[in-house]
């Protein structure tokens, strides 16, 4: 079965620092892959490049076969309109009322744009009350509802969650862990979450990867994380000091 | 010698990384302003992103350009009086008044009251929505960021400038009149005569092109600072600072070319 999104070496660096150095992964048609790893192993610099918002210095980004490196401006585009994606702070426009984010990609009469946001307000579990509301008056966690709302509004085939439950307490947290399951369930989308939480990678994931330094140093199905046979793994999963992955930090 | 050689040495390095430096930030520069009118060639286009920019950078700075045209066209009065005085060319203070206001002063004060306003706004709004990855979620959203938040900007400027200019120039040659017959005892209707007698197409054309170009860069300005700001609250900041400095730099520089190339020969 050709994997719906599959790299192959993909290394990218930022003068000289390098970010990604060779990551080899595939994601099959439906699945959801949670990917782990610490702060500034490039998680999310490797979805960037797989939406086309960051250019891999080396190496093949391919989605249901097709390379996306080095698009024309309008390909890019048309592959960037498959994606939906929930950004780590929410992203949501501060100048525009929900409904209006959460629309922001649909086409047609405003009464019917408004109504599809209701529609997907209702999917997270928010009510037509907050629709004309602006985000600023929003908690943290009913922003995250709406940025999840926007992702999914245009049906899109692939979903994207970055750090969905940074921020959150672990009540809000499970909320939207379960939202995000059922999503994916529900509309059968193939999804990829970048997370440190856990107790998301538990909920959300059919396989895990991990991604350290650059590169995948780990990638099976989700009971496996607990008896994988990887320092890195066990080292994150108990979340301990030592071991292989090393913080950077000065002496006292 | 070889220590003053080794000092020579790095200072033409000095030198040379500041002139790539430099010409690095004009050529990024350039591929901006060149991809943003680009995009405007073609659809999609936003017009109630545009008329939304032109009513903030036109008529939400019409009390701070109207109010600097109208004081300064009085000042400007007062010193051609006091000047011309000594020759005892007292009565040129309408010529020279209309002449200074809207060859030069009406719309390079319009234009660095405008820069200083709006160039700011845009470079911080538009750098927020980077750092906070909401142009990021634009692209995701079927929406190109050069389309939906630069072109409208570019455009709208260029427009209202103008506008905002004519309005500058008319206020600035009331604020010289209501000194001149307020408080110098020129009669209001020989004023009034003189400054039309004097106020040629030419000049009020130049005036307009100015404008238009100084609103050109007031928003690109504002616009390319802001899209390419990073590393948070501090970045955004220093994004600011930049656009308002470089805009007021580009707008003191293109006057000074259009000037030389109307009025030189």
């Amino acid at each position: 079965m050709t994997a719906k999104i599959e790299l192959s070496g993909v290394k990218k660096h930022f003068g000289h620092k390098v970010v990604l150095s060779g990551v080899d992964l595939a994601i099959q048609p439906g699945e959801s892959l949670v990917i782990i790893g610490g702060s500034g192993t490039g998680k999310s610099v490797m979805l960037k490049c797989i939406l086309g918002l960051l250019t891999p210095n080396a190496g093949t980004i391919g989605v249901d076969g097709s390379s996306v490196v080095g698009l024309s401006a309008r390909a890019l585009a048309a592959h960037q309109a498959r994606f939906g994606m929930l950004f780590q702070g929410g992203a949501l426009f501060d100048s525009l009322p929900v409904w209006r984010n959460i629309s922001f990609a649909l086409a047609g009469p405003a009464a019917e744009r408004r109504a599809a946001a209701i529609d997907n307000l209702s999917r997270v579990g928010l009510g037509a009350d907050v629709a004309d509301l602006r985000p600023s008056e929003l908690s943290g966690g009913m922003q995250k509802r709406v940025a999840l709302a926007r992702a999914i509004a245009a049906r899109p085939e692939i979903l994207f969650f970055d750090e969905p439950t940074t921020g959150l307490d672990p009540i809000m947290a499970d909320v939207i862990n379960n939202l995000i399951r059922t999503l994916v369930t529900d509309l059968k989308i193939t999804a990829l979450t970048i997370t440190h939480d856990m107790a998301s990678v538990r909920k959300i994931a059919d396989s895990v990867a991990m991604l350290h330094e650059g590169r995948i140093v780990w990638h099976g199905s989700r009971d496996g994380i607990d008896s994988a046979d990887n320092p890195f793994v066990d080292q994150f999963v108990h979340g301990r000091a030592d071991g292989p992955i090393k913080m950077q930090l000065r002496k006292l | 010698m070889t220590g003053l050689a080794t000092t020579f040495a790095h200072a033409l390095i000095a030198l040379g990384s500041v002139i790539i430096a430099l010409l690095g930030s004009i050529g990024r520069l350039a591929r901006f302003a060149l991809t943003a009118l680009g995009r405007l060639v073609r659809p999609p286009w936003y017009p109630a992103q545009l008329f939304e920019q032109m009513l903030v950078i036109g008529y939400f700075s019409l009390p701070v350009v109207g109010l600097t045209a109208l004081f300064t066209g009085s000042a400007l009065a007062q010193q051609i009086y006091i000047g011309g005085s000594r020759f005892n060319a007292a009565a040129t203070v309408p010529a020279v008044t209309v002449i200074g206001i809207v060859r030069e002063l009406g719309p390079v004060l319009g234009g660095l009251m405008v820069a200083g306003r709006v160039s700011s706004a845009m470079a911080a709004e538009i750098g927020t929505m980077r750092v906070t990855e909401q142009i990021d979620a634009l692209t995701t959203l079927r929406t190109d960021p050069f389309r939906y938040l630069v072109g409208p900007r570019i455009i709208a400027a260029v427009l209202v400038m103008p506008a905002l200019v004519l309005v500058s120039n008319a206020l600035g040659v009331m604020g010289g009149w209501l000194l001149a017959t307020g408080r110098l005892g020129f009669n209001s209707a020989a004023y009034l005569n003189t400054t039309a007698q004097f106020l040629k197409t030419d000049d009020v054309i130049s005036s307009m092109v100015k404008a238009a170009v100084f609103g050109f860069f007031i928003a690109l300005m504002g616009c390319y600072h802001g899209y390419h700001s990073s590393g948070g609250a501090a970045g955004v900041g220093r994004a600011t600072t930049n656009a308002v400095v470089s805009a007021f730099i580009l707008i003191l520089l293109s006057n000074l070319i259009i000037t030389v190339i109307v009025f030189g020969s």
